[in-house]
């Protein structure tokens, strides 16, 4: 049994964001990982963060406001505006914050921090570092917890590395703790705790064709789910319009932020052909330039039907190597071209899941003590599309938000009631689950059921969606399903068992993917990224709501909740 | 279809075996990596293999381990351009093996912690961001790009020989704060390398620098600081007749 006030899990941006503000109230902090921090999914934000610092010549007369009015309307309004005001609200401070501890973002001439255009966004607000500004956030995170870890002054903060959680345990709508297993023996742990967060990303692996990391299981937005807990938004799924063709490695919005081109096989610039993106071409939001790209390949005008070009030639070596030094990296080493003399082949790809685990604004969820964060989480301040460098931007401010909001609770008291009988039942079921798991004899193999999983969702679950089509992808997710339950396991041992925690985590990514198709197939309408070709128009009258889905003993359910649209009027979205 | 044999050293610490490698046949297809090799494996024909994976885009630092001769990521090295028939693959050097390619990494992590890494400014922040010119900025680049992958030092003969030398990957991360404008205990930061087990134990053998997966200078950085130490302790250079 271990014991700390606060457990966090996921040592991501908003995982480790959440542990520093615990720290700094004088928390006992635990963070529980399934890799090594530094390992994270947030090491792969590539673009930017988003703050009208106005820094940029052409920023001067950008403010919070225009931030959060941009965030809300590339939402097309399904965020929640005062969540979203919040969030630009705290932007600056989080990056002037995150530079104070040493965060080497690029620089402007005179030696501010540097800002680019980005796609959907009124002034040139996105902070990065190169290309690589997720992997200097998370670096400089990573160096605060190191201090504190090693050198504190303050109450302990701890790191698990390697931990896997298996479940969290709820009891009258009050958080008890997790039990968790430590990957490299396979015994399972109670982790007691007055304040639980969940910061565990995204769910992006149940797609075949993503950006993600493959730890990005989804696994950490099942855990809550089965514990009663809604999920919120779940049939948003961000395509990113630029993932390298064959691996779907992220090209970041930054590549036509600064001024890269999106090409067809005639060698045009086709996104002039389409009303909603011929204005703000390749700057227009993720969910258009995805749609129009896909358009275009399906006219016949992209290259063997399945991609079409990045163009960087003419912004010269000089510019790329200095802006986009990890694309030429990425491009030579996977697709074998490099950008300065050769078109980048780029499709589509799954990127960020939109919906998530359900918290208000001050990331609690409907369980006291539980909290979330980051794209785990659902505010929900992305609503039916995010903009790009507003990810990393919310893992910061909610991770903080998160995190204070926890202390709090724990200062004040923590829970009214501990149960120590339940934790250790929890880790009697966990333990029985996972026997049951290694000794099962089918003839299934996991990777047969994950990779027609991802099929599935890739071709019915994608860009464009019919209800015929998710009826059918809703079929096949619950056919998987009951194969799961005829698994072979090939390895029976507990130590260091990837093959049973693959196993864990593909239960979850079918009922995370279920919830997706469910609520897909329910939104009669096209919003954000949810476009369905027998609803191809937004329709605010009947669907101006967060979908909520809920585990219950008789299946997955889906409800409603309201949007707060209480500081801008619903319009169309046109760029 | 094209197949390759990998041969994968195999060892359970938790058994009392001695290890061993074993081989495999997969097929293999242009464009695929020797990490999906390894999934494959996995997947496919005996998973009890156990090795570490996560961005499978050569960013996150995972997966390093050595390749038919040579540290690499695993995730970013194409099968093809092995030019070989068999793959042959070792963990991490100099860390101990907690089952086949998944090395405990922890003596690494503590020696990261050792040194200070993060930014020690000496005053209290201003209202705004610091201000760094272009050109300060610019003597970071090659040091914030490490990815602490751990190849060089697992590389390097001298973290073989001695255990309690800091090794190249940290001594970068040293250098990264030390040339970092906004960083005002770079006497401290030198003062602590100068030792027994830190840049003077570097024999400049120059492998860490060609392991490096991202290309960065290991080798340059430890000679940098070593420059800074000798010049604080004999002040700047003078002409003797």
């Amino acid at each position: 049994m271990k014991f700390h006030n606060a457990i966090v899990i996921g040592g991501g941006l908003a995982g480790l964001r959440a542990a520093v503000a615990l720290n700094q109230m004088n928390v006992n902090v635990g963070v529980i990982s399934k890799v090594h921090p530094l390992r994270s999914h947030s090491i792969e934000a590539q673009g930017g963060i988003n703050a009208s610092l106005g820094n940029h010549v052409r920023g001067g007369h950008d403010d919070y406001k225009k931030h959060a009015f941009d965030t809300i309307k590339g939402s097309d309004y399904l965020a929640d505006q005062k969540a979203a005001t919040r969030l630009t609200q705290n932007a600056v401070e989080c990056i002037i914050e995150m530079e104070h501890w040493g965060c080497p973002f690029s620089r402007t001439e005179d030696g501010k921090i540097a800002q680019r255009p980005f796609g959907g966004a009124g002034f040139p607000r996105t902070c990065y570092a190169s290309d690589k500004t997720g992997h200097v956030l998370l670096h400089t995170l990573y160096e605060q917890v190191a201090k504190f870890e090693y050198h504190s002054e303050r109450e302990q903060i701890k790191i698990y590395n390697e931990w896997f959680v298996t479940s969290v345990v709820i009891i009258d709508g009050v958080c008890q703790g997790v039990i968790a297993m430590n990957i490299a023996t396979g015994e399972l742990e109670e982790f007691r705790a007055d304040a639980v967060i969940f910061a565990t990303g995204g769910a992006g692996r149940i797609y075949g064709k993503t950006t993600n990391a493959l730890i990005n299981s989804g696994y950490g937005m099942a855990i809550p789910f089965h514990a009663g807990i809604p999920l919120k938004d779940m049939e948003f799924i961000q395509f990113h319009p630029t993932t390298l063709y064959g691996t779907n490695i992220l090209m970041t919005e930054g590549c036509r932020g600064e001024g890269g081109f999106l090409e067809n096989n005639k060698g045009e610039r086709f996104l002039a052909f389409y009303d909603d993106s011929k204005k703000a071409m390749e700057v227009a939001p993720r969910d258009i330039v995805s749609r129009n790209i896909t358009k275009e390949i399906l006219a016949g005008r992209g290259f063997e039907d399945s991609y079409v070009h990045l163009d960087l030639r003419h912004l010269g070596e000089r510019r790329i190597m200095e802006r986009l030094p990890e694309i030429r990296n990425l491009s030579i080493n996977f697709a074998g071209v490099d950008p300065v003399h050769e078109l980048i082949p780029i499709q589509p790809g799954q990127h960020y899941t939109m919906g998530g685990i359900d918290t208000n604004i001050n990331a609690e969820t409907r369980a006291l003590g539980l909290y979330a964060a980051g794209e785990c989480a659902c505010v929900s301040v992305h609503g039916a599309n995010r903009l790009g460098g507003n990810s990393l931007l919310e893992t910061t401010v909610y991770g903080k938000i998160a995190g204070e909001s926890a202390g709090e609770y724990i200062l004040s008291g923590g829970p009214a009631k501990r149960d120590e009988n339940i934790m250790k039942d929890s880790l009697k079921k966990d333990e029985d689950k996972i026997n049951e798991l290694l000794q099962s004899s089918g003839s299934e193999k996991i990777a047969d059921i994950k990779k027609e999983l991802n099929d599935v969702m890739d071709s019915n679950v994608g860009i464009f969606r019919e209800g015929k089509s998710l009826a059918d992808a809703l079929d096949k997710v619950r056919e998987l399903k009951h194969r799961f339950k005829n698994l072979k396991v090939t390895n029976k041992e507990r130590n260091l068992n990837q093959e049973l925690i693959n196993k864990m985590e593909l239960q979850g990514n079918l009922d995370v993917a279920e919830v997706i198709v469910m609520g897909a197939l329910a939104r009669e309408e096209s919003r954000g990224s949810q476009a369905r070709t027998d609803f191809p128009k937004r329709n605010d009258e009947s669907w101006l709501k967060h979908t909520l889905a809920y585990c219950t003993p008789d299946g997955f359910k889906l409800e409603y909740s309201e949007v707060d649209v209480s500081i801008y009027e619903p319009k169309e979205r046109k760029y | 279809m094209d197949t390759r044999t990998y041969k994968i050293f195999r060892y359970d610490s938790s058994k009392n075996e001695k290890p061993k490698f074993r081989s495999f046949e997969i097929p293999v297809e242009k464009g695929m990596t020797v990490l999906e090799g390894l999934i494959y494996i996995q997947d496919n024909i005996d998973g009890s293999l156990a090795f570490r994976s996560s961005c499978r885009a050569g960013v996150c630092g995972s997966c390093a381990m050595h390749i038919n001769g040579k540290y690499r990521l695993a995730c970013e090295t194409q099968i093809y351009s092995l030019k070989s028939k068999t793959v042959t693959i070792r963990p991490m050097a100099h860390l101990k093996v907690i089952k086949d390619l998944f090395v405990d990494l922890e003596p690494f992590w503590e020696k990261y912690k050792l040194i200070k890494p993060f930014l020690q400014p000496g005053e209290p922040p201003p209202e705004r961001e610091r201000i760094q010119t272009a050109d300060d900025r610019l003597r970071l680049e090659g040091l914030i790009d490490c990815i602490l992958c751990g190849a060089c030092q697992a590389s390097c003969t001298v973290c073989e020989t001695h255990p309690e030398y800091l090794g190249p990957a940290i001594l970068l991360k040293v250098n990264r704060f030390v040339e970092d404008s906004r960083d005002n205990a770079a006497d401290e930061r030198l003062e602590e390398v100068s030792g027994f087990n830190g840049v003077f134990r570097c024999h400049t053998i120059f492998n860490c620098q060609e392991v490096c997966p991202k290309e960065l200078d290991p080798t340059g950085s430890i000679a940098n600081l070593k420059r800074k130490i000798i010049k604080k302790k004999f002040g700047p250079a003078k002409l003797y007749k």
